[in-house]
C-alpha cells in the first residue's frame, strides 16, 4: 500500500473529490499561487485552475460567509483556515449561519460546507495561534467536527466531509503534517461518527483524539514495556457525531478509563466523554475516570514549558498508573 | 477569478437626495417614463399596489395578534418601507435571488410566500414556513430564491455575496440582492463582503434600507460620514446610487440599472434607499426617546409610499376609488384568514425539536457518510 504523509493524504482527498464533483472548490488564504501556507494544497491550482482553487483576502468572516452562502446553492466549498485560531473572527458565520440555517429553515436549506485547517498547540507560536476549538464548535447542534490523527483517517474523513450535506469542520495538526502512514489508492471514506480502536488491550481504555492519539499510543508502549500493562487506545476521530458505542464497549472490557486530549480541561471534549461513561457504564468502572489535558492556562510561548503544558507520553503514563492503582 | 485591481470609473450620484428630496412635496414621479417602468401595464401597476397593500395589512394584523399575546420574541415591522421590497423585487428575473435581515416580512410576501405560513410561523406553529423553528426574523423560501431572514445584523452580507458567487460559478446570469439597515453598514462583515464582491466581480446588489435609525440610534449618531452611507462603496471601487424609497417608480428604475450591471458586467452596486418605519424598532420598543411624534406623523401623512403610489395611479387613471377599496378589503380579509389559520394550527411536536438539524439524521439510510450519536441527551 502506498505510504503518504498526513499532508499528502489530505491533498489526495481534495484532488479526488474535485475530480469526482465539479461543485467542489477550494478557497482560503494562500491556497492557490502560494501553494498553501502549509503546502497542503500544493499543485491544486495548477491542476484545477483558478476557477476551482481560489486565493482569498485575509477576510475570514467575508470568505467563510461567502462559502456558506455558496453552499446553500449547491457549491461544495472546502475552505482552508490558515489556523483554526483564526476562525474566531468568523465565528458568526461558522456557528450562527452554517450551524443554524438548516434548522431555522425547517430543513429547507442545506449547508454542505467544509472548513479545514490546523488546530493545535505545541508549535511555539503563543496563545493566539494555538487554539483547539473542537469542543467549543461541537457544542453546537448542526455542526460536525472531526479530528484525524493518521494519514489514512485524514484522507477518509475529509472525503466523507466533502460528500456530507451538513457543515463539517476538519481539525488538522501541523505537527502531524509530516507523519507517514499507509493510504490506499482506491476510493474509500472513513464514515464520520465512527471511532477506531488504534491499539487493542485489556487493562485500561485510553480515549483520545487528534494528536493526543499518537501521544497515547506512545504511552501505551511504555506502559506495556515498563509496567506490563495492556492498554487499549480508542481514537474518537469524530467529535460530533460521537461514537459512544465504541467507547462503552472498550470500557466494559477493561473497566478503567483514561481520557486524553490537547484541549484545556474546562468543558473539553472529555468532559462529555466522562459523562457518557459514568451514565452508561457506571457499574463497569473499577476506578474513577482519569483525565489528561493541557494545563489550564492560555498557551505559553516558551517551548520547554509548552511541552509541559500539552499532554506528553510521560504525563499519560503517570495518569494511567493512577487509574490502574 | 480575476484578482485584478479595479480602475474603471464608477457611477456615483452628483447630489444627495436625503433628506432633501423627502422635503419636496410629493408630485408626479420623475421616473414614471423610465425604461424600467415604461413597459408596465395597468394590471402590473395594480399588482404592485396590491402587493404593498397586502404587506401593510398583514403586518397590521400581526400587531393585533402580538397584542393578543400570541406572537413571542421580536416582531420587527416593515410598515412604511413597503415600496423598497416591492419596488426592488419587482424587477427581478428567474435567476435573481435575495437575502435580508430580520425585518423580513415584506420581502417574503413579495416573493410569493403565503400569508398563512408566514402568520403561523410568527405564532410558532408547525404549519409555519420554517415549521415554527425560525420565527419572525428567520423566514426562508429557497424555492422562491429567498434565502432568509437573518437575525444577526450584517451577517447576511457575506452569505448573499456567496450566493452571487455561486451563480457566477455555475454560469447563471443572475444576481443577489442583499438587504440591510443603516445600522448594519458599520459591521465588519459588511465591509468584508463589499471587498470580496468588488474584488471578484460578483453580481450582488447591496441594498441599504435607510430608515434613519438603528433601534434608537439615529444615523448621525451611528455613522461617521453620515451624509451618505452608500458612498462608502467608492472605497471599494463599486458603483452606488441614492434612491427615494417613497417613490415606487424610482426604486424600480434604479434597481433595474443595478440588476443590469450585475447581469451584464458581474459588477456589484450599493443602493441606499431612503425610507421610514412608522412603528418602533420592534414591538418591544416603546418608541418614546429618540424621535418625535411629529416626524413620524410627517412621513405618514406626506410620504407614505402606498398612498403616494395610489395617488400616482389615480392620476394616471389606472386605479379608481372603488378598486382601491376592494384591494384593501381583500388584503385585510386575507390577513384575517391567515390569523385564523395560525390560530387553528397545531404547535410542533416535541419530537420535532431534534429534527431538521442534520440532513444526515433526517435521511438515514440514504447516501449518508456519517454515523454515530449525533444528538446528546
Ligand atoms: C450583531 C448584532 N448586534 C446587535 C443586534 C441587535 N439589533 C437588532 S436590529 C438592531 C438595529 C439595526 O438597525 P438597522 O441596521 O438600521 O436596521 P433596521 O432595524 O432599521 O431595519 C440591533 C442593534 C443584532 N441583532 N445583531
Ligand atoms: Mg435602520
Amino acid at each position: 500500500m502506498p505510504i503518504l504523509s498526513y499532508r499528502e493524504a489530505i491533498r489526495a482527498a481534495m484532488r479526488e473529490e474535485m475530480k469526482r464533483d465539479e461543485n467542489v472548490v477550494i478557497m482560503g488564504e494562500e491556497v492557490a499561487q502560494f501553494n498553501g501556507a502549509y503546502k497542503v494544497t500544493e499543485g491544486l491550482l495548477k491542476e484545477f485552475g483558478p476557477k476551482r482553487v481560489i486565493d482569498t483576502p485575509i477576510s475570514e468572516a467575508g470568505f467563510i460567509g461567502l462559502g456558506v452562502g455558496a453552499s446553500m446553492l449547491g457549491i461544495r466549498p472546502v475552505m482552508e483556515l490558515m489556523f483554526w485560531s483564526f476562525s474566531y473572527v468568523a465565528f458568526d458565520q461558522i456557528v450562527n449561519n452554517a450551524g443554524n440555517i438548516r434548522y431555522m429553515s425547517g430543513g429547507l436549506i442545506n449547508c454542505p460546507i467544509v472548513i479545514r485547517g490546523p488546530a493545535n498547540g505545541g508549535t511555539n507560536v503563543g496563545a493566539t495561534h494555538s487554539h483547539t476549538p473542537e469542543a467549543m464548535l461541537a457544542a453546537h447542534p448542526g455542526i460536525k467536527v472531526v479530528c484525524p490523527a493518521t494519514p489514512y483517517d485524514a484522507k477518509g474523513l475529509l472525503k466523507a466531509a466533502i460528500r456530507d450535506n451538513d457543515p463539517v469542520y476538519v481539525m488538522e495538526n501541523t505537527i502531524l503534517y509530516n507523519d507517514k502512514g499507509e493510504v490506499p489508492d482506491e476510493d474509500y471514506i472513513v464514515p464520520i461518527g465512527v471511532a477506531d480502536v488504534k491499539r487493542a488491550g485489556t487493562d485500561l481504555t485510553i480515549v483520545a483524539h487528534g494528536r493526543a492519539v499518537i501521544t497515547s499510543l506512545k504511552a501505551a508502549e511504555i506502559l506495556e514495556a515498563e509496567h506490563g500493562v495492556s492498554v487499549e487506545v480508542v481514537d474518537l476521530r469524530s467529535i460530533r457525531p460521537l461514537d459512544e458505542e465504541t467507547i462503552l464497549t472498550s470500557v466494559r472490557k477493561t473497566h478503567r478509563a483514561l481520557l486524553v486530549e490537547e484541549n484545556k480541561p474546562f468543558c473539553g471534549v472529555d468532559a462529555q466523554v466522562a459523562y457518557i461513561i459514568q451514565s452508561k457504564a457506571f457499574d463497569e468502572l473499577d476506578a474513577p475516570i482519569g483525565r489528561v489535558s493541557s494545563i489550564d492556562a492560555p498557551q505559553i510561548y516558551s517551548k520547554p514549558l509548552e511541552d509541559v503544558q500539552i499532554p506528553s507520553p510521560a504525563r499519560v503514563v503517570e495518569a494511567a498508573l493512577k487509574v490502574l492503582a | 477569478m480575476s484578482n485584478r485591481h479595479l480602475t474603471t470609473a464608477v457611477a456615483k450620484p452628483t447630489a444627495l437626495t436625503h433628506p432633501e428630496s423627502l422635503k419636496n412635496p410629493a408630485g408626479p414621479s420623475a421616473f414614471a417614463k423610465d425604461p424600467a417602468n415604461a413597459g408596465l401595464t395597468k394590471a402590473d401597476k395594480v399588482k404592485l399596489y396590491t402587493q404593498m397593500a397586502r404587506i401593510r395589512h398583514f403586518e397590521q394584523r400581526c400587531i393585533r395578534t402580538y397584542q393578543q399575546g400570541k406572537i413571542g420574541g421580536f416582531l420587527h415591522l416593515y410598515v412604511g418601507q413597503e415600496a423598497v421590497a416591492v419596488g426592488t423585487l419587482s424587477v427581478l428575473g428567474k435567476n435573481d435571488h435575495l437575502i435580508t435581515g430580520y425585518r423580513d416580512h415584506g420581502h417574503a410576501l413579495m416573493v410569493g410566500m403565503d400569508m398563512n405560513s408566514c402568520m403561523a410561523e410568527l405564532q410558532g406553529k408547525a404549519t409555519g414556513c420554517s415549521k415554527g423553528k425560525g420565527g419572525s426574523m428567520h423566514y426562508f423560501a429557497p424555492d422562491k430564491n429567498y434565502w432568509g431572514g437573518h437575525g444577526i445584523v450584517g451577517g447576511q452580507a457575506p452569505l448573499g455575496t456567496g450566493i452571487a458567487y455561486a451563480l457566477k460559478q455555475k454560469g447563471l446570469k443572475g444576481c443577489c440582492l442583499v438587504y440591510m439597515g443603516d445600522g448594519a453598514v458599520n459591521q465588519g462583515a459588511v465591509h468584508e463582503a463589499y471587498n470580496l464582491a468588488a474584488l471578484w466581480d460578483l453580481p450582488v446588489i447591496f441594498i441599504i434600507e435607510n430608515n434613519g435609525y438603528s433601534m434608537g440610534t439615529s444615523q448621525e449618531r451611528s455613522t461617521a460620514h453620515p451624509g451618505s452611507l452608500a458612498k462608502r462603496a467608492e472605497g471599494y471601487g463599486m458603483d452606488w446610487d441614492l434612491v427615494n424609497g417613497h417613490d415606487l417608480y424610482e426604486v424600480r428604475a434604479k434597481t433595474a440599472i443595478a440588476v443590469k450591471r450585475a447581469h451584464e458586467k458581474n459588477r456589484p452596486t450599493v443602493l441606499e434607499i431612503f425610507t421610514y418605519r412608522y412603528f418602533g424598532h420592534s414591538m418591544a420598543d416603546p418608541d418614546k426617546t429618540y424621535r418625535d411624534k411629529e416626524e413620524i406623523k410627517g412621513y405618514r401623512e406626506e410620504k407614505d409610499p402606498i398612498k403616494l403610489w395610489e395617488k400616482e395611479l389615480l392620476n394616471e387613471g389606472v386605479l379608481t376609488d372603488a378598486l382601491v377599496a376592494s384591494i384593501n378589503e381583500a388584503a385585510m380579509e386575507e390577513a384575517n384568514k391567515a390569523a385564523d389559520f395560525a390560530d387553528a394550527s397545531p404547535y410542533p411536536t416535541v419530537e420535532s425539536i431534534t429534527q431538521d438539524i442534520y440532513w444526515e439524521e433526517d435521511n438515514r439510510g440514504k447516501d449518508t457518510t456519517s454515523r454515530g450519536t449525533i444528538i446528546f441527551e
